[in-house]
């Protein structure tokens, strides 16, 4: 070997090394949270080699709060949201892609103001006309706001614009629908873009906290990560131990399902980025 | 409009079918059966403390003794949250009946118009009831010439002391500080370096979550009252109540017995767990949690005195609100002198540390054995003698918040104490000029 | 042919119809509401609100606490928007290259966009808290002074910083990896036979073609830094004396603790504004780049 060559392979061995340090750095909030939450509360601020394992701190959590209401609250949020946001983003995204109708571009102009403004920056208005509505403290007063989603608009958009009209052609040909030719040519053909939506859609709403937590009053109707909160309030005393047990208990879900899906979730975030 | 109307066509509808189902249950001749009152009662804890379970026994014994009444205790996280909570779910026209909110918020409350006092609902006989809480416990409960909360969940602050480092030290560990003089010199000798290292601390005093309610306890042991009884005049710049934030500054700065900057209210009672401070001033409420968890032999004693002893009172009170029928506001106080009988109370002080609210308390069975055996569990019982009413005024949010960041900034040493409660002082001037 | 062309056109409008109403109840609508709301005091039971022009403006540029507030964000946009770029784009770089556990390094970097800000405050609580987290525990095992992280006002926001850069890199990587696995492989061949170094390939081929990425990660962390305030509810709830509180927990406070709608409506405006600035140097400057054909 060249002594060019050993050169660069010392180069990339520490660019490696680098990476891989900057890897363990990333996942040490992670690592801590398994130490503390898997070992006596005796532990938790002491790094024993031997320290006996426990999953005591995982009941204590799951008795001291109800982390079952939790998760069906966030599941009900998140498939909810994530349902009405499949059909209003479709049915929004498939006018502005194939219909022409006065005021297209002013609406999709108007569609576009959402992604910058988002909902948490209007927390305070939106929780008038939640009261008003009689909607404070229900799911679906979380997920309104949400359900009309500008990002998924231009997202379903972009994606029917590149769908051939020939195919549409075709379909009217054999007598469909407006709504038939929308199900059965345009839903199916954007599948990825679903895919990819919908993995951001459930991991932003999964962890969503500022609105909710405004939103929301009682066990029945908090998610996760407001339940979450209250519970590892540093008012009543910290425990790291049942603390740690409580988050992972509240990420695990979701990130299992990273970990087996991890392509996926992946490059759904690539793919809802790129476009 | 649409919403009111819908509402209307819905209750009609309502209104038909209790018609029909009444029809029904008269042609059957059945017995009437008694009106189920439900109330919604906000309570200010973290929910799965242990708090929660105890306050779900107490109801759950209210409920069995008054099958008439259903309760649903809403957690609502700490005091603040429970009063946002409960605010607004009033406002929202959600039902709600009674809470346990800060004692402190009385002001606040008045001004939403969201509460009644206690003398329009309990009638002559119920003067006396009025009359049978500790005193200092019902400082802050009045206003406007009205009693309008119940004492429940309250607390004084206290001294938690580590004996054995107390006994390492060459000090007697049943000899607390009694002066901030000694204070400072036992704080010293407790304070262990290694180098530039500090092992363990003296003392700590908490200085996030609840700065302004430690800090109370330091103005009124010099001498110094924070506001007027009225709500409306703080006096956050009076030489005094500068002395004592100077005091608090130095303990860190000059003498070197508690760390510079801000101390995490959240996290103290762990450091005082693991032995990194000798002493802290924390809430009685801890007390429970510091005796089942604490490794060495530990103290409690009232807070050292400057010119006089004192802590001011804290803790949540019983609030009926407005918008409830007559029916439900006597369940509500019902409900209310249930828990606070001198039984229920004295379960509640032996289960959480809090005191327990009324004199006749301590003369029941269960406290006086307690108290034979847990002598700590009634010092700030003792205490309450030196109490005072804690902050509590108009706006109380933003003029609390100003002598919390006047607090903070000065033992950050971003601005002298004198600077800094001058500025708390101008702002909650701004703020309380329109009530007087 | 015209009757079709009608038809179409209302097929349109009905089938945006939906969104539209949401839309504007929920975005519209609010924010012109908050506008109209800031020239109005606070009503109470007692004090009905009642309109006050200027009034909340005048009281806003008075609030020191409104422009230290200001301050915090601007510092802390200035502090987490280069260096999670930068660890972004060297993620993207090492992830996309040669390196034994490709994978596993990659889904390192990641994880923390998919966990909850509030459930990782909770954890770095722990790091940050005196004498006995780790941060501390570290020091203290090499003899160095320890720090009362989160108690002292000059270091309180860089702790923020740290932790919002942990959460955002890996997120802004994905981006830059998308970009980078966009870019013809010929690419790096030609500049390797002209005996380009990898240094000059990067910086003359690489980071110019990546362009446009790195300007639509741009406008994500300009917005993401006024509305990331999960961690102070955890961590420091806006103190000590407001050196960590940002502009969105500002208005939070003042509208859910302070009871005071008019003055978080007048915050809120402002936040809308900057907002607006940003869209609009979105739109003067990178609209040829990410076109909405």
């Amino acid at each position: 070997m060249t002594a060019a060559g050993r050169r660069l392979d010392f180069w990339w061995a520490l660019e490696a090394a680098a990476a891989w340090l900057l890897a363990l750095l990333w996942l040490a909030p992670l690592l801590y949270a398994f130490w503390a939450a898997f070992h006596p509360p005796e532990y938790a601020t002491r790094f024993v080699l031997g320290a006996p394992l426990t999953l005591a701190n995982f009941f204590e959590a799951w008795s001291q709060a109800p982390f079952a209401r939790y998760f069906l609250n966030t599941f009900l949020l998140v498939t909810s949201i994530l349902a009405a946001q499949f059909v209003l983003c479709t049915l929004a995204g498939y006018a502005f892609a194939r219909f022409a109708f006065p005021g297209r571009d002013l609406a999709f102009a108007l569609v576009l103001v959402q992604l910058m403004i988002m909902p948490e920056v209007l927390i305070v208005e939106n929780y008038r006309t939640m009261s008003r509505l009689g909607l404070v403290d229900t799911i679906a007063g979380i997920g309104l706001p949400y359900m009309a989603s500008a990002f998924g608009i231009f997202l379903l958009r972009q994606t029917f614009k590149t769908i051939p009209e020939e195919l549409e052609e075709a379909a009217r040909v054999e007598g469909c629908s407006m709504l038939q030719i929308l199900w059965k040519v345009y839903v199916p053909l954007a599948r990825p873009t679903y895919v990819a939506y919908g993995l951001v859609s459930v991991s932003y709403h999964w962890n969503n906290f500022l609105w909710p937590l405004v939103i929301t009053n009682s066990v029945e109707t908090r998610p996760l990560t407001v339940g979450l909160a209250i519970f590892g309030a540093p008012e009543s005393g910290v425990d790291w131990s049942v603390i740690t047990a409580g988050t992972l208990l509240a990420v695990a879900p979701l990130l299992l399902a990273f970990l087996l899906f991890q392509r996926q979730f992946v490059q759904s975030f690539m793919y809802a980025g790129i476009k | 409009m649409t919403v009111g109307w819908r509402r209307r066509k819905g209750g009609g509808f309502r209104t038909l079918l209790a018609a029909g189902a009444l029809a029904a249950a008269g042609s059957f001749a059945s017995p009437p059966v008694t009106a189920q009152i439900e109330l919604t009662m906000y309570y200010p804890v973290a929910v799965g403390g242990p708090l929660t379970k105890i306050v779900d026994g107490l109801v759950a014994d209210f409920m069995e003794e008054h099958p008439d009444i259903s309760v649903k205790a809403i957690y609502a996280g700490n005091y603040n949250d429970a009063r946002i909570k409960a605010l607004a779910a009033l406002k929202a026209g959600e039902p709600a009946q009674l809470s346990v909110m800060f004692a402190i918020d009385v002001f606040e409350l008045i001004e939403q118009d969201a509460i009644v006092a206690f003398d329009d609902l309990v009638g002559e006989s119920g003067r006396e009831w009025l009359d049978s809480f500790y005193p200092a416990l019902m400082a802050n409960s009045r206003a406007l010439g009205k009693t309008w909360g119940i004492p429940f969940q309250r607390s004084t602050i206290v001294m938690y002391y580590n004996k054995d480092a107390f006994r390492e030290a060459g000090l007697d560990p049943e000899k607390p500080p009694r002066t901030w003089d000694e204070l400072v010199a036992m704080g010293k000798q407790l304070t262990e370096r290694n180098g530039d290292q500090v092992e363990r601390w003296g003392v700590m005093i908490p200085s996030t979550g609840y700065p302004y309610w430690m800090f109370q306890a330091l103005a009124i042991q010099n001498g110094q009252e924070l506001m007027n009884a009225e709500g409306n005049r703080t006096y956050f710049d009076a030489s005094a109540t500068v002395e004592a934030l100077e005091f608090w500054v130095a303990m860190g700065r000059d003498y070197g017995i508690m760390p510079e900057g801000t101390i995490e209210w959240g996290t103290l009672r762990q450091n005082f767990l693991e032995g990194k401070t000798a002493i802290m001033w924390h809430s009685t409420g801890n007390l429970t949690a510091v005796k089942n968890n604490a490794k060495f032999d530990f103290g409690v004693a009232m807070l050292p005195a400057n010119k006089r002893r004192g802590s001011p009172t804290g803790g949540g009170n019983f609030y009926i609100f407005k918008q409830t029928t007559p029916e439900e506001k006597q369940a509500a106080l019902e409900l209310i002198r249930y828990l606070t009988s001198p039984e229920k109370t004295a379960e509640w002080s032996i289960e959480t540390g809090y005191i327990a609210t009324r004199p006749d308390a301590y003369e029941t069975p269960a406290l006086k054995k307690y108290v034979a055996e847990f002598p700590y569990a009634a010092v700030a019982r003792d205490q309450l003698e030196f109490a005072v009413a804690e902050l509590s005024t108009y706006q109380t949010g933003r003029v609390r918040k100003a002598l919390d960041d006047a607090i903070q900034a000065a033992l950050t040493g971003a601005k002298s104490p004198e600077a800094a409660l001058a500025d708390a002082q101008k702002l909650a001037e701004r703020v309380l000029r329109r009530y007087r | 042919m015209r009757a079709s062309r009608r038809l179409n056109q209302v097929y349109g409008w009905l089938l945006l119809t939906p969104a539209a109403i949401l839309l504007l109840s929920f975005t519209h609508y609010p924010t012109v509401a908050t506008l109209w709301q800031s020239f109005f005091s606070t009503g109470t039971a007692l004090r009905p609100s009642r309109f006050v022009g200027l009034d909340n403006y005048r009281f806003m540029l008075e609030d020191e606490i409104f422009w230290k507030v200001v301050g915090n964000n601007l510092l802390f946009a200035a502090g987490t928007i280069p260096v999670s770029i930068a660890l972004a784009l060297l993620m993207a770089v090492w992830v996309n290259g040669r390196l034994p556990g490709r994978a596993l390094v990659r889904m390192a970097y990641f994880t923390p966009t998919i966990l909850p800000m509030i459930a990782v405050a909770n954890i770095w609580l722990f790091f940050y808290t005196p004498e006995i987290g780790l941060l501390d525990q570290i020091l203290r095992s090499f003899d160095l002074p320890t720090r009362n992280w989160l108690g002292d006002p000059d270091i309180v926001l860089w702790c923020i910083i740290v932790l919002a850069v942990w959460k955002e890199a890996g997120f802004f990587m994905i981006f830059y990896l998308a970009a980078l696995q966009a870019l013809p492989p010929e690419l790096e061949e030609a500049a390797r036979l002209e005996g380009a170094s990898r240094a000059y390939y990067f910086r003359r081929v690489v980071f110019p073609l990546l362009m446009p990425t790195t300007l639509f990660v741009l406008v994500n962390a300009v917005i993401n830094s006024f509305k990331l305030v999960d961690q102070l509810f955890i961590l420091t709830k806006g103190g000590p004396d407001n050196a960590s509180a940002l502009l969105l927990y500002y208005i939070y406070e003042v509208a859910f603790s302070f009871f005071d709608d008019s003055y978080a409506a007048t915050l809120t405006v402002v936040l809308l504004a900057a907002l607006a600035l940003i869209s609009l140097g979105q739109f003067l400057f990178l609209d040829r780049r990410i076109h909405y054909r």
